[in-house]
This record gives C-alpha cells, sequence and structure tokens, in this order.
C-alpha cells in the first residue's frame, strides 16, 4: 500500500532538493517525449537552454517575457498568503492595463514622469477595485473567491474585447479607414513609453525593475510589519485570528485589492514598457494571470522567488518562440512546457508530503469513545 | 458480575422462565491508542425492555454501542444475541441480526425521500430489486409510520423535515429492516420536551412488543421517564445495573460521577475575594447550528475568586466562553467587566477590557499551530509598543519577550522559533497562559484548561491559576471535571441545556449534588 501522509517537519534541504529533483524529472520526460517524436534530446535541450539564456539579446528576451509572469506571480502570492485564492490575476491585469491606457491618453500632454505615475497608479486602481469585488463577496458573503475571481477573468476579457472590437470607445483608435477595418487600439503618446535600461547588454525594462522592487516592498511588509503579521496569522488559523481580536473581514478586502493592484501595475507595465496601445489579443493570449499561479505556488509564496520563477519560466517561454519552426511543432513546445509545470507542481507535494510504502493499510482510527 | 457493587442484578427477572437475554455483551474490551474505552464490560438487555445505559462523556456508551452494531470489532469478549454468540464483521452483520443503531447525527440521505432513505441498504425486500418500487415502498413506510404513531410523510425530502421528524426516519428505518434491538444515542438531545415525550410513548410500544429498546443518555429525569432498567458506564467499567424502582436521581448521580469517596478539596489560594469584576446578565447567544445555545444566564465573579461552570459538554459551556471573550456575538442581556458593559462579539474589545482568554481548543483557536512560539506569544500585543512601533514590528522586541517566557514559564522548546504545533500538550498550554498572562488580565475565562495533560502539567496549570486568582485576577473556569472543578473553584455554577441551573459554594457542595445539577434535575438544595 502507497500511503501519503503529512511531514510533521519540513527539513530545508527538500527546499533545494525537490525543485532540483523535479526539473530532472521533466527533462527526462521530456527526453521521452522528444524521442517518440524523432528528435534528439540533448540536442533540443542545449537550443531550449541557448535560445532562452545563451545571450545578451536572448537574456533580454527572457526579462521581457518575465516581467507580466512576475507581477501576476506576486499577485497570486500576495493572496496566497492569507490562503485567500486570487485567481483573477489574468482579469486584474486587463483592467490594469485598460486603466492606464486611459490615464497616458488623457494625459498625454504632460510630462513622461507624471504620465507614467498616473499609469502605475491607475494600473493599480483597475486591478485592485476589480479585486475588490470577489473580496467584498468573500468578507461578507463567504462566497468561494476561487469561482468569482476565475469567473470575473472572463468577464474582464469581454469588456477589453468590446472596448476595442465591439465599440467607438476612448480606447479605439478610429482615425484611418484602415484603423476602421482593422480595429486596434489607440497609440499611446510618447510621453506614455516607458523608458529602460541597458545593463551590460541586457535590456532591463522599467517594468521588471517595478516588479523586483514590489517584491522587496511585499517581503517587508510581510516579514516587518504588522500588516503582514496578522495575515500570516489568518493564513495559518482564521479562529486564532478572530480569537486574538483581529479584524479578519477588513483583512480580506486589503489583501485582495493589494493582489489585484500587484496585477494591475503588470497590465499597466504591458502598456507602457511593450505594447503601447491597449492590446487585447496580445493580452489575452500569453495566459500570463494563470502562469502567475503556478508560478506563485513554486515559489512558495517568497516574493522574490517569485521574480527568480518567473525569470526561468520567461525563459522557457521565450525559448519556444525560438524553437518551434517547421521540424519543431508548436504543440511539442507546449508538451514540454506543460512537463516541466507539472513535474515542478507534482514535486511540490513532496515538500509537505511524504510518501510510504506500508505493507499493510492499518484501518484509521476512530476516535475514541464520547 | 463483581463490578455489579451496590445494585441488584435483575437480570433472572424477565429471563425467569428461561428465555435467553435478548442482548448478551461478555467481558467486552476495545482500546484506543493511549484510551481503554471499554474495559471487561458486562452488559445485559432482555427482550421487551428498555434498558438505559447511562454515562458521562468518555464513560465508553458510544464504544461499547458501536461494538454492538458491528462498527467496531472487539478486542475482548463476546457478543451473544438471543443465547447465540455472534461475530460482526461489519455493520451489515448486525442488521441482518436485526440490530439498528439511531445515532445522534443522523446517517440520512438529505436530498432523498423519506420512503428512499427507509430502503437504503436493504437487501431483502423492495429494496433489494434494481427496480425501486416506489409505491410499494411508500405503502409500507406509511403503515409502519401509523402502527407506531410517528407521522411523517413518506415523500417529504429529509431537508424539508425538523430535526425530531429525521429521528422519526431514522427509526422507521429500523422498524423496516425488522430491527428487534435497536439502539438510540442521546435521542433527546435534538428533541423538544413534547417530541420527546412522543418518542418515548413510541419506544415504550415497541418495548412492548417484545423488542429490546438500549437507549443512551446522561440525563437523568430521562432515563427515569422510559427505562426499565439502567446500567451505569464510568471510565469505560460497566459500574452497575439496577432497575428503575430501586434507583433514585441521586444514587444514579452518585453511581454515574463515582466520587463519593473523599474528594481533594479546593486548597486556599490565598486571594482576597473583592468587588465583582465580571458580571453577566442574561446573555444569551446563538449555537453554531442555529439554536439558542445562551438561555439567559447570569454569573458573577469577583476579584480573587474562582467561579467554576460545570456541566456535561454541549449544554452551551463553549458558547459561553465564546461570547464573555467576544469570539461570539451575543443575542441579548450583557457582559460588564468592573461595571463597564460591553458590546460583545468583538474580541479586541474584550482583550482590551482586560478579559484573558484560554480557549478550549489550544491548538487551533489558542495558538496559530504552524507560527512560531514568538508569533505566537504577542498574538495579542502584536499592536503596542514594545512589540510594535507604529506599523512596524521590533523582531528583536518579540524574540526577547518570548525568551524570556519560555524562561520564566519553564516551556520545553528548541527555542522562540519553533511552531507552536511541535509543543507538547503541557508546553503549549503554557505558552498560552503565559501570553495570557502577560497582557496583565483582570478576568481569566479558562476552559478545559488540563484536558489532555499529564499529572504534572496539570499541577502546574492548577497552580498558575491559583496564583492568578491570588494575584486579584477574577477567574472564570469552565470544566467538565469534578474533580479540577473542586480542587480548584470557591463557588460552582452547574449549567444545564443554556441556562444555569444552580450554584452551590465549593467548600460544601457534594459531587452528587453538583451530579444531580448536571443532569438536569433542578432539586434546589436549601
Amino acid at each position: 500500500m502507497i500511503r501519503i501522509e503529512r511531514r510533521l517537519e519540513q527539513p530545508g534541504w527538500l527546499n533545494v532538493a525537490v525543485p532540483v529533483g523535479s526539473l530532472v524529472l521533466a527533462f527526462g520526460l521530456s527526453a521521452l517525449v522528444l524521442v517518440a517524436t524523432g528528435h534528439d534530446p540533448l540536442q533540443t535541450f542545449r537550443r531550449l537552454i541557448h535560445a532562452a539564456f545563451g545571450g545578451q539579446a536572448q537574456l533580454t528576451e527572457t526579462v521581457v517575457s518575465a516581467t507580466p509572469l512576475a507581477f501576476t506571480g506576486l499577485c497570486a502570492a500576495v493572496a496566497f498568503r492569507m490562503q485567500l485564492f486570487n485567481i483573477g490575476g489574468e482579469g486584474q491585469l486587463y483592467m490594469g492595463a485598460i486603466a492606464a491606457a486611459a490615464a497616458a491618453l488623457l494625459l498625454h500632454s504632460l510630462p513622461m514622469a507624471i504620465v507614467i505615475a498616473a499609469m502605475v497608479l491607475a494600473g493599480a486602481a483597475g486591478g485592485g477595485l476589480y479585486a475588490l469585488v470577489p473580496g467584498f463577496l468573500r468578507a461578507f458573503l463567504k462566497t468561494n473567491e476561487i469561482i468569482t475571481s476565475l469567473m470575473l477573468n472572463y468577464a474582464a476579457a469581454l469588456i477589453l474585447n468590446y472596448l476595442i472590437f465591439d465599440s467607438q470607445s476612448y480606447w479605439r483608435d478610429t482615425t484611418t479607414a484602415e484603423a476602421k477595418v482593422f480595429p486596434q487600439g489607440k497609440m499611446l503618446p510618447d510621453s506614455a513609453a516607458w523608458p529602460s535600461w541597458t545593463l551590460h547588454g541586457l535590456g532591463l525594462p522599467l517594468g521588471f525593475l517595478l516588479a523586483i522592487g514590489l517584491a522587496a516592498t511585499l517581503w517587508f511588509l510581510f516579514s516587518r510589519t504588522r500588516f503582514g503579521f496578522e495575515v500570516k496569522v489568518i493564513g495559518d488559523s482564521p479562529r486564532a485570528a478572530t480569537y486574538a481580536g483581529m479584524r479578519t473581514r477588513r483583512k480580506i478586502l486589503a489583501v485582495m485589492a493589494l493582489s489585484g493592484a500587484v496585477a494591475g501595475v503588470g497590465g499597466a507595465s504591458q502598456d507602457g514598457d511593450f505594447r503601447h496601445l491597449l492590446d487585447p489579443r496580445g493580452l489575452q493570449q500569453a495566459g500570463y494571470g494563470y502562469a502567475g499561479i503556478v508560478i506563485a505556488a513554486l515559489a512558495r509564496y517568497n516574493p522574490f522567488a517569485v521574480v527568480l520563477i518567473a525569470f526561468l519560466l520567461g525563459g522557457v517561454q521565450n525559448a519556444g518562440f525560438t524553437l518551434q519552426g517547421a521540424d519543431f511543432p508548436s504543440g511539442l513546445v507546449g508538451v514540454m512546457q506543460g512537463l516541466i509545470l507539472f513535474s515542478a507542481l507534482g514535486c511540490e507535494l513532496l515538500v509537505r508530503y511524504r510518501i510510504r510504502l506500508a505493507s499493510r493499510a492499518r484501518r484509521p482510527v476512530p476516535e475514541a469513545a464520547t | 458480575m463483581g463490578q455489579q457493587t451496590q445494585a441488584v442484578d435483575l437480570s433472572e427477572r424477565r429471563g425467569a422462565g428461561g428465555a435467553p437475554p435478548a442482548v448478551s455483551l461478555r467481558g467486552i474490551t476495545k482500546r484506543f491508542p493511549a484510551v481503554l474505552a471499554n474495559d471487561a464490560v458486562d452488559f445485559e438487555a432482555a427482550p421487551g425492555e428498555v434498558h438505559a445505559l447511562l454515562g458521562e462523556n468518555g464513560a465508553g456508551k458510544s464504544t461499547l454501542s458501536n461494538i454492538l452494531t458491528g462498527l467496531y470489532r472487539p478486542d475482548e469478549g463476546e457478543i451473544w444475541l438471543y443465547g447465540e454468540r455472534v461475530d460482526f464483521h461489519s455493520p451489515r452483520d448486525a442488521i441482518d441480526a436485526g440490530v439498528a443503531m439511531v445515532h445522534q447525527h443522523f446517517r440520512l440521505v438529505v436530498p432523498f425521500t423519506v420512503a428512499e432513505n427507509v430502503v437504503l441498504g436493504d437487501h431483502r425486500r423492495e429494496g433489494s430489486s434494481f427496480l425501486v418500487h416506489q409505491r410499494a415502498i411508500e405503502r409500507r413506510v406509511g403503515e409502519l409510520s401509523k402502527r407506531y404513531g410517528m407521522h411523517v410523510d413518506p415523500r417529504a425530502r429529509i431537508w424539508q423535515l425538523s430535526l425530531g421528524e429525521q429521528q422519526r426516519v431514522e427509526i422507521l428505518k429500523a422498524l423496516y429492516h425488522e430491527a428487534k434491538i435497536l439502539i438510540l444515542d442521546e435521542p433527546t438531545a435534538v428533541l423538544t420536551p413534547q417530541e420527546s415525550e412522543v418518542l418515548f410513548a413510541t419506544l415504550r410500544s415497541m418495548a412492548a412488543e417484545g423488542r429490546t429498546v438500549i437507549f443512551i443518555s446522561h440525563k437523568l429525569h430521562e432515563v427515569k421517564a422510559v427505562a426499565d432498567r439502567v446500567t451505569v458506564l464510568r471510565g469505560g467499567k460497566a459500574i452497575a445495573t439496577t432497575t428503575m424502582a430501586d434507583a433514585t436521581p441521586r444514587s444514579l448521580a452518585a453511581l454515574m460521577v463515582g466520587r463519593e469517596v473523599d474528594i481533594t478539596r479546593r486548597r486556599e489560594h490565598g486571594g482576597e475575594i473583592g468587588a465583582a469584576a465580571l458580571e453577566l446578565d442574561e446573555l444569551r447567544a446563538v449555537g453554531d447550528r442555529g439554536g439558542e445555545a445562551l438561555k439567559g444566564v447570569a454569573l458573577s465573579v469577583r476579584t480573587g475568586e474562582i467561579v467554576a461552570v460545570a456541566g456535561v459538554a454541549g449544554n452551551g459551556q463553549r458558547e459561553l466562553a465564546e461570547t464573555v471573550t467576544g469570539m461570539r456575538p451575543m443575542t441579548g442581556g450583557e457582559v460588564r467587566v468592573h461595571g463597564r458593559p460591553l458590546r460583545g462579539g468583538d474580541a479586541r474589545e474584550a482583550i482590551g477590557a482586560g478579559i484573558a482568554h484560554v480557549p478550549e481548543d489550544r491548538l487551533g483557536t489558542g495558538v496559530a499551530p504552524s507560527l512560531s512560539i514568538g508569533s505566537n506569544v504577542v498574538l495579542k500585543s502584536y499592536r503596542r509598543y514594545p512589540i510594535a512601533r507604529g506599523p512596524l514590528l521590533r523582531l528583536r522586541a518579540i524574540r526577547d519577550h518570548a525568551a524570556d517566557l519560555i524562561k520564566r514559564y519553564d516551556v520545553r522548546t528548541s527555542g522562540p522559533n519553533a511552531p507552536a504545533r511541535q509543543l507538547s500538550g503541557g508546553n503549549l498550554q503554557k505558552v498560552v497562559l503565559a501570553r495570557e498572562f502577560s497582557g496583565n488580565p483582570r478576568v481569566l475565562v479558562v476552559a478545559a484548561p488540563t484536558r489532555g495533560l499529564d499529572v504534572a502539567a496539570i499541577e502546574t496549570v492548577h497552580a498558575y491559576l491559583r496564583d492568578a486568582a491570588a494575584a486579584g485576577v477574577a477567574v472564570l473556569l469552565i470544566s467538565e471535571d469534578l474533580d479540577e472543578i473542586l480542587a480548584l473553584a470557591d463557588r460552582v455554577a452547574v449549567m444545564f441545556d443554556g441556562e444555569i441551573v444552580g450554584e452551590v459554594d465549593a467548600e460544601t457542595a457534594t459531587v452528587e449534588e453538583i451530579g444531580l445539577l448536571m443532569a438536569g434535575v433542578r432539586e434546589r438544595t436549601p
């Protein structure tokens, strides 16, 4: 009989051994798939690593892919800290992007610094307010936030499409005849183009630096402040929190708003750093929000680990684009990415649980007499 | 039979003609890790009698009935039904042998109809065929309910029924399965007094047909009202079997509680008893399942005094502790601390008013289990200097505070960073007490403070509680353990069914007196 039981103690070395082991497993499984489809696994892996981390150009591309993932990863990690499962990072990112684009278009004549600051604030407000909807429902009606935040992702996607494809909204470019036939967003003003810096040939967009700054801020918030302390207690035992006189409802609202705001800034960064217009297709294609959930889980809610893992997954994603071609179908890239995530999450279980091979199943001991 | 000390063994009474008893359990022993739930229990019930099984919580009543219904297998001992030895491998064997049980928490499929629930598990008649003969089943269920005066619509769905009606469905189910031996576990817990009367009449008529009814209870007046004989269990042993005619509530209470002999009396804690510190006035609150759990509790505790609330579990004690400490909103009445009323329903307010709380559930409520001891000792003080400065925590102050408390209270642990759940029960309780005392409370509410602790830890906890009283704290002790209550309390209030049914002076009170009150016999001693 195989039994899975909770570990009483989690030895520290597991935190390193399990992720490394899961990576090895992922490559092992991918190798099987590659051999079965007639590709040379070693050759493929070499290409994959090269395409992701092989040089400054590749690393810059990886950072571009990693930036939104870092935001959505932080978004999920913030909420998960309090056992609040905000699956709505995707929709909150859209709302942030919408709000930030509006801010940029409205304030186009102001100096760049003000426009950028306004975009960040608008993005945070858009995502944060949107996350407050499931937050309120959870805090006051005990509605399951997994369902509500997930459903709101679809609502946000539809709003996004409506603004560009189905209406003459403020965000839509209607100036040229071409733009009327092929709907697209208005180009954002130059003052809304976020700067980027180059460090030894590695391009670092403002959004990525913001994500790192946010990670540090969140780490401080969670480990050094009363707010973080309350979040930890509520996450561990809501009854103990009530017992200690903590205001659980307010904390739910605050954490959901914070979580959504982080994703919203990610949306603003999409507008300002990369896309320079409100781009429904581009935003929806990548599934940033869902990837963020995986990242948060892998990072075990540690903000710095979120950035690191976002970088690694960004590399895999970026390599996927490079790898696919005539000899390498994009489906196979997806399979490899899936296997990496699958084994990483599957092995994550081993940190908290252990598998025991017992010769005989013991009946669970029922509770003693009452 | 050596255990049937003072009672008359009347198992011969009905079996005089040579007919064997319906149920005979012989030397049943059942062990659980760390608990001996049944210790060589002998039990007999005759056909046609209502036989009560009386005992405190943890006396072994449920284990014994679970053995008789095939849910557990005894480690030792034999089960005989109608003179034949049986060996149950599963509840189905027991059902086939004619043993049925009505559990305290009903085993009904809520979206199904009454009739569907009744045939569920039947593999002999209507329920055994692949197609469900709805009509036939409904007719039979209707007949049964008419015959026993238990009105319930066979086509109603379970969720539409009151708890009393649901219980009738359970009994109908047993009758449908042709149970000859019916066990009911605390059947009146969910019933109104009127419904209880109806139930008792049903049970009597079932007994009159020659069935055996085993009635599990800790309420003396019910046992008195319905049973022919009673067997008292205590600490896993069958203490006595007696006919109701020979028993008085007093003698039964004494048997159930079992400490007529010398009791360790309260040791003086030397506190000066002063003015009323905690006053409860007509306090009302709603329980988790929606019913009223506190029905107007009035009680006061003075500074330097330990007042114990005794009672069988589930009579509102947990709700009382939670309401006083602000964890549960009050629906009526008032809580006053040194004359100042509380709004209620807000633990932060209660903490601010100086009410400390040692909760019944140490690990899930008293501490956050995965967080460090350091975090847990500042669970209530993290908002103020020296633990916090503005919105920031002072980690060094937390560490120092934790190290100090660990040393002063002799908590055995690897250090302030160890997670709370690694602590043993006694050490965990020390952490909780240390934290609560460090807030300089004026009132201390403690619930089941020594449950599950070893003797040495119990002594330590008791010493701390006496010290608190000596220092002028008003202590409200909620406990089911009479030894503990008599060892600590100045005054004992007994709670039954959401009310304080009596108050006695701990110096002069007898266990009997408290036991009677705990069993709901309102017999005020002058």
